[in-house]
């Protein structure tokens, strides 16, 4: 993969010593739109920073649509709840795109705890000769106004603005983990770490519980909702994973309430490789359909997982990720690195599956091949617009030259965040505070 | 560096198990189920390292549910496994027997005491609540020599927010509008809310005086008593101005080439040497401090 030369960095300034950067400034999402024309990240300082694809031209040919700055807007600000004397963590946890469906964009952004609906939109002309402002904008005195025109629209530099034209809000007690817009393109629902809520697009003050696996006791509590998504063409079924390594299927026509599962996938332990963090580790941090909507892919902390809908009891393909690091569990448990939520994601055509590691590396899995490759979002090790070179791990003994060993990976460089373009080989990468872009070598 | 309770004795004074980078340890064959002193010193240090992540919660923001919800899983998975060798009546019954020396880890021990109902030996421990509530249980109350002021302004903050005690089951923590659900627990909680609610005054004198709490909030008055060591210069310089959640991440892997591995004990230690407003202090998205001076007052009722 090439890679293109916009990579973001927001705010250079201050970098300190060890090369952190504001923490404001950590990516926490990104996300293409459906066509692939606009690319949104969110970060931890409630910012939603939204990229648009240039038309190619014919005169460059070489900067094949490059993704610039389209918009900026701070989406979400840090709140205080009062009751619990605790602080809401402005943190832009998901952005899901709702299809276009005229000139402006729309979409979800959410943190901890409410939902946003932002409008996009251009702006290039302006109203000018009216009749009771001057050009200033002050009022004329009525008595000097001796005939009416009408104003015209006329041209002005593009101004492209953001505005939140819905907030749901208060209907989660726990952190919102995941969003998703139904194909429907009249609900969504959104999801913490016990409960599922389902909204009208159009209803801000009411939203309907539609999973609650809360338990009567907090005490008895061992299981949560790790993230939700609904199916991308049937309206009524949604999916929801768990820290118990199982996802549920279930169908909103059955049930007011949807704790009956219709399907429930989880794959039994393998007794050999059991541990004290085995539990841990099976919880999944991502769940996505495929875009034909016949496979589920899960991630869970070394693997990535396909499971076909119709079958329940094991996974039709598991990829690993970083098995390496299963040594090393004791380390990351104690260093909460093995509580890192990495999500996963399909291309286009469902034919490959990527998804993020430490070190700034990301994995793309080919399920057809069955290939896979090791990548590096990195500007000290690739060039803009080189070809990126396949990584190694290498695990113990001797180590080749361009290898890397697994006690020298840095696991605060972790890749959690990645998204791929609807029809075309072009992934976006957050690597902390850095967006890289890659595209598919132009021949 | 902290004690890691009975099995301190069995073992070389060396670095934490853990450490040696090997997987947690497996489960040994049931059949059979012999325990090397290495296997249970790991457990030991993983259960020591368990209760320690669930108490340090993050000072402003409501600690992360998935996150306690799975250490919680392992906490009692060994508690389990323990009962079921038949080692957690044997630390159970050596920690009641002994002295209570006054550097024990508080959380072992106070996680080995028996309830007054008492366990029947043999008898599998009922759900780890993680709350820990039970009467029977207080802490003690130890101060950080040549560190007091700073250990104990950080307490009431720390019990202040109340979110601190225990990650479930306390009221204020996780059951928050929701009050019909909490009516079972309320007998449970009554103790806690009362020292949740009643917040600022009530917990900072409690914090001071020692032993004084049955049905405490077990994990909200946790400390230790150690001397803390001189500050590495490198350690002060690193840990100054940084988001506590960099914590976890840069004083154990990234930034901490040069010393030795930090482990969960040291992380403690570290950061009760740190003057609270660093601690507090959050990324400059956050309130200011005096924002938050202004917060606190109004709950400490001052």
């Amino acid at each position: 993969m090439e890679e293109e030369s916009d990579t973001r960095k927001i705010n250079n300034s201050f970098l300190r010593d060890h090369n952190y950067a504001t923490e404001a400034d950590i990516i926490s999402t990104v996300e293409f739109n459906s066509t692939g024309e606009l690319l949104a990240t969110g970060d931890k300082g409630g910012r939603v920073v939204v990229f648009q694809r240039e038309q190619e031209s014919k005169s460059q040919p070489h900067r094949r649509g490059e993704y610039n700055v389209y918009s900026t807007f701070q989406s979400h600000e840090p709140e205080f709840d009062y009751l619990k004397s605790l602080e809401i963590e402005e943190k832009i946890n998901k952005i899901k795109w709702l299809p276009q469906q005229n000139a402006a964009y729309f979409l979800l952004s959410t943190n901890d705890k409410t939902v946003k609906l932002w409008k996009i939109s251009e702006r290039d002309k302006r109203p000018e000769g009216y009749n009771l402002k001057d050009e200033d904008g002050r009022i004329r005195d009525p008595s000097t106004i001796t005939s009416l025109r009408v104003p015209v629209l006329q041209p002005m530099d593009l101004m492209v603005e953001a505005t939140a034209r819905r907030i749901f809000s208060n209907a989660h007690t726990y952190h919102i983990n995941s969003i998703s817009v139904n194909s429907d393109l009249q609900t969504f629902i959104s999801t913490d770490d016990l409960r599922v809520n389902l909204w009208n697009l159009e209803i801000t003050d009411r939203s309907f519980n539609i999973v609650d696996i809360k338990p009567a006791n907090m005490e008895e509590l061992t299981e949560v909702i790790t993230s939700a998504e609904f199916h991308p063409q049937q309206c009524h079924t949604f999916a929801y994973s768990s820290s118990k390594g199982s996802i549920r299927l279930c169908d909103m026509r059955l049930a007011a309430l949807c704790d009956k599962h219709c399907k429930y996938f989880e794959e039994p332990e393998d007794p050999a490789t059991r541990s004290f963090f085995s539990e841990i580790i099976s919880s999944i941090s991502d769940v996505k359909f495929s875009h034909n909507g016949r496979y589920l892919m899960t991630r869970d902390y070394l693997t990535v997982k396909v499971w076909d809908l119709q079958m329940e009891n094991k996974p039709v393909e598991t990829y690993q990720v970083h098995d390496y690091l299963r040594g090393k569990l004791c380390s990351l448990y104690e260093n909460d690195c093995i509580f890192d939520k990495f999500e996963c994601v399909w291309n286009g055509s469902d034919s490959v599956i990527m998804t993020g590691s430490y070190n700034n590396f990301f994995r793309m899995f080919d399920r057809n091949t069955k290939r896979d490759v090791t990548l590096e979002a990195s500007r000290e090790n690739s060039k803009p617009r080189a070809i990126l070179k396949p990584r190694k791990v290498c695990v113990g003994g001797k180590r080749r030259k361009d290898e890397i060993s697994v006690d020298s990976l840095d696991f605060s460089k972790k890749i959690l965040h990645t998204t791929w373009h609807p029809h075309e080989n072009i992934i976006a990468v957050a690597a902390t505070n850095n967006l890289y872009i890659f595209q598919d070598k132009v021949n | 560096m902290f004690p890691k309770g009975t099995k301190r004795k069995f073992s070389d004074p060396v670095e934490e198990p853990a450490s040696s980078g090997d997987q947690g340890p497996a489960a040994p064959p049931a059949a059979a189920r012999t325990l090397s002193s290495s296997y249970s010193l790991q457990r030991q240090s993983l259960l020591d390292m368990s209760l320690i992540k669930l108490q340090l919660c993050h000072m402003l923001v409501e600690p992360n549910l998935c996150r306690s919800v799975l250490i919680a899983n392992t906490v009692r998975q060994i508690q389990e496994e323990m009962t079921q060798d038949g080692t957690w009546q044997i630390m159970t019954q050596a920690l009641a027997a002994a002295q209570c020396p006054a550097d024990r880890l508080v959380a072992t021990e106070v996680l080995c005491r028996q309830t007054e109902t008492g366990a029947q030996p043999g008898q599998s421990p009922k759900p780890f609540p993680v709350v820990g509530l039970e009467e029977g249980y207080h802490s003690e109350e130890v101060v950080m020599e040549g560190e007091v002021e700073t250990e104990v302004t950080m307490s009431p903050q720390l019990s202040t927010n109340s979110y601190l005690a225990g990650p479930f089951g306390m009221g204020p923590c996780w059951d928050e509008e929701d009050d019909d659900g909490d009516c079972e627990e309320e007998e449970e909680e009554e103790e806690d809310s009362e020292e949740c609610m009643s917040e600022g005054d009530d917990a900072d004198r409690d914090h001071l005086s020692a032993d004084s709490r049955t049905g405490d909030q077990v994990f909200g008055t946790f400390e230790i008593k150690h001397p803390a060591p001189p500050p590495d210069p490198a350690l002060e310089e690193l840990f100054s101005d940084v988001d506590p959640s960099y914590y976890d991440l840069d004083t154990v892997l990234t930034g901490m080439q040069s010393t030795p591995k930090m482990g969960p004990y040291d992380l403690l230690e570290s950061l009760s040497s740190h003057t609270p407003t660093a601690l507090s202090s959050s990324s400059s998205c956050r309130s200011d401090l005096n924002e938050l001076d202004h917060i606190m007052e109004i709950i400490v009722g001052s």
